[in-house]
């Protein structure tokens, strides 16, 4: 263990005068489940979208298994190995399972036909099912379209993604928020799922019973900062609400916000 | 739910679970109203519509009819591929039906010979280095021009975020602007002999079906009709997985452009001239096929063979209005209804789905 996959350094993003992301050092070691708390607008979901490439840093460094990246775009970050569950479903309802999956990347053939060249659907379907199998998603049926599924079983499509891409990182922006009880087990099983095969997870959470079900340490984000790094055997739930409410501030983290 | 459905992976492709494809609807729609014509047709003026209720034909169908139906519409049909891939995309093109009037005057332009009756064609908009030209410049030129007008209504509709409908009401008025100054409304005439096969017998309907089973394949089994299905159905989505949006769109646009200029030189060729007002409202013709064949002006859903059905939906419509010799302003109340339903039913049935998710 203790290789690093995921370290930023004074990560910052400014939307004009808002100061939604300021200074953030974060680690993530590889194999390691590491839940991001903090209250809304708190700049999770902005920490989120640098690491992804989805937008430009104002400043700060990244650097992913190793070598320090500039993603310019979602896909960037995709081939590189951080598969994104977004909080905001980038799910094309009129497509499939496999079409979905495989939105933007696709497996073809006849890749001479530019444009036109063939969909090599056999090798999609087979790697979804694949997908869905390691994860044990459960799915009716992967050739309907997704527009009638249940919202858990879209979380759980975005989720197989990154079964079927054996990535390295996966980052889940609050994905049972939206979801009922059972629907929300379904997606922590999978969670559970992804540590036994030793995936790196960053969980963007707001579920304290969740995160101390699934995670190994707890990062609170406060108006736009990070004001504590706890491993979860060290900490409760009282102190995470703590450090989520500003009634604490992490030592290391003292004077920072 | 069954436990059949819950099994680990969810390894099924249970048919109880397969969705209902909505062609057959549409289908069903086409019989449904080829029934009550023919049920029309037995009271009110004592024959079939599309059967040989007279002997005439060797066949069981009335071979004549079945003709006129599929010839009237393959011409806008061939509009309709195009439109059916712009509305899949969320977008809509109004500027089809100009786009063939504009082509038809400037493709003709380079299709006309040099002697007619033994006399210099009266109607020859070029000196003589243009006529008797081989017959692919005209193609050439026909499709050459729709495919710029294509490619400026996507630039406009992906780059400069102009609304697919503004962007093609401008090229819709500027182009038919271009279909009357090109000869200041003067018809071009006299095209030569291997121009006037285009568009001569069955061949617009064998160019319509062939097309429609180019751009089936294309639109099911390329990268291209994914991305145009994704587009439509979330754009944001298509974005964040990194299709190029913008330059998609660009080439949808300028597909249905060059359909819309192969319908120019069909029609032109058919007639054996070219006029100002050619294709008029043909737009609208257009995207009411793509609508009835359950398209969907939201994106994201819809299907060539749909449109197809559309077609023959409002073909058979047509001529059946005729056959009742009921006038056409009926014909047009119902079709304008027909519309307006499928919208509605689509309409329903997206909101059916977002409420259940
Ligand atoms: N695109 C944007 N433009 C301007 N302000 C933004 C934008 N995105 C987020 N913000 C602001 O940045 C702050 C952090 O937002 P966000 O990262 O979404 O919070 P969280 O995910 O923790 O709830 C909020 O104050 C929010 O209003
Ligand atoms: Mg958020």
């Amino acid at each position: 263990m203790s290789e690093t996959i995921l370290e930023t350094k004074g990560l910052t993003k400014h939307y004009g005068g808002v100061h939604a992301l300021e200074d953030a050092d974060f680690i993530l070691e590889k194999g390691e489940h590491v839940a991001i708390m903090g209250d809304n607008g708190a700049g999770k979901s902005t920490f989120v979208r640098q690491i992804t490439g989805v937008e430009q840093r104002t400043r700060g460094t990244i650097v992913f298994d190793g070598t320090e990246v500039n993603f310019s775009g979602p896909l960037d970050a995709r081939e590189a190995g951080i598969e994104t569950v977004f909080q905001t479903l980038a799910l094309a309802d009129d497509l499939n399972v496999p079409d979905n999956l495989f939105l933007g990347r696709e497996k073809t053939m006849f890749n001479w036909l530019g444009p036109f060249r063939i969909l090599d659907y056999k090798t999609m379907r087979e790697a979804t099912l694949a997908g869905l199998e390691k994860t044990a998603v459960k799915i009716p049926n992967i050739r309907n379209t997704i527009a009638n599924m249940s919202g858990g079983q879209r979380q759980c499509v975005a989720i197989a993604r990154t079964a079927t891409f054996a990535s390295k990182l996966t980052i889940m922006d609050e994905p049972t928020a939206a979801l009922g009880v059972q629907e929300t087990a379904q997606v922590e099983n999978i969670v559970r799922t992804l540590k036994e095969q030793g995936e790196s997870l960053i969980l963007v959470s707001h579920n304290m019973r969740q995160v101390f079900d699934l995670v190994d340490r707890i990062v609170v984000f406060r108006r736009g900062r990070i004001v504590a790094n706890l491993n979860k055997d060290d900490t409760d739930g009282q102190d995470v609400v703590a450090y989520i409410t500003g009634a604490k501030t992490g030592a290391e983290y003292e004077g920072a916000a | 739910m069954s436990d059949k459905s819950h099994g680990t992976g969810g390894l099924t492709f249970d048919k109880s679970k397969r969705q209902w494809p909505n062609e057959l609807n549409v289908f069903g729609a086409l019989i449904l109203i080829i029934v009550i014509f023919e049920i029309l047709g037995a009271i009110y003026v004592g024959q079939s519509l599309l059967f040989d209720s007279n002997n005439r034909f060797d066949s069981i169908f009335n071979e004549q009819r079945l003709r006129i139906i599929i010839i009237q519409v393959a011409i806008v049909g061939i509009i309709a591929l195009g439109v059916t891939q712009v509305i899949i995309t969320a977008g809509i093109d109004l500027s089809s039906g100009s786009v063939l009037g504009a082509t038809a005057m400037i493709a003709m332009s380079f299709a006309q010979v040099s002697e007619v009756n033994g006399g210099p064609n009266p109607k020859a908009i070029f000196g003589p280095a243009f006529l008797d030209l081989p017959v692919v410049v005209p193609v050439m030129v026909g499709l050459g021009c729709g495919i710029i007008a294509g490619i400026v209504n996507g630039v406009l509709v992906a780059y400069s975020r102009i609304p697919p409908f503004i962007a093609t009401l401008g090229m819709m008025l500027f182009a038919r602007g271009v279909a009357q100054w090109w000869s200041k409304g003067n018809p071009v005439s006299f095209p030569t002999e291997a121009y006037s096969k285009i568009g001569a017998g069955m061949m617009p309907v064998i160019i319509f079906l062939s097309l429609a089973v180019l751009f089936h394949l294309i639109m099911n089994y390329t990268i291209y009709g994914k991305h145009t299905y994704a587009i439509g159905s979330n754009e944001a989505a298509a974005r964040m997985s990194g299709i190029n949006v913008p330059r998609h769109l660009v080439l949808v646009y300028a597909i249905a452009g060059m359909l819309a200029g192969l319908s120019a030189v069909i029609l032109t060729s058919k007639n054996l001239t070219a006029q100002s007002g050619m294709g008029l409202s043909y737009e609208l013709d257009a995207i009411a096929m793509a609508v009835i064949g359950g398209v969907s002006l939201f994106g994201g859903r819809g299907s060539i063979i749909g449109t197809v059905i559309g077609a023959l939906i409002i073909g058979v419509i047509t001529s059946g209005f005729t056959f009742l010799r009921l006038g056409a302003y009926y014909q047009e109340m119902v079709l304008g209804s027909i519309i307006v339903g499928a919208v509605a039913l689509d309409q329903w049935q997206q909101q059916r789905a977002a409420t259940r998710s």
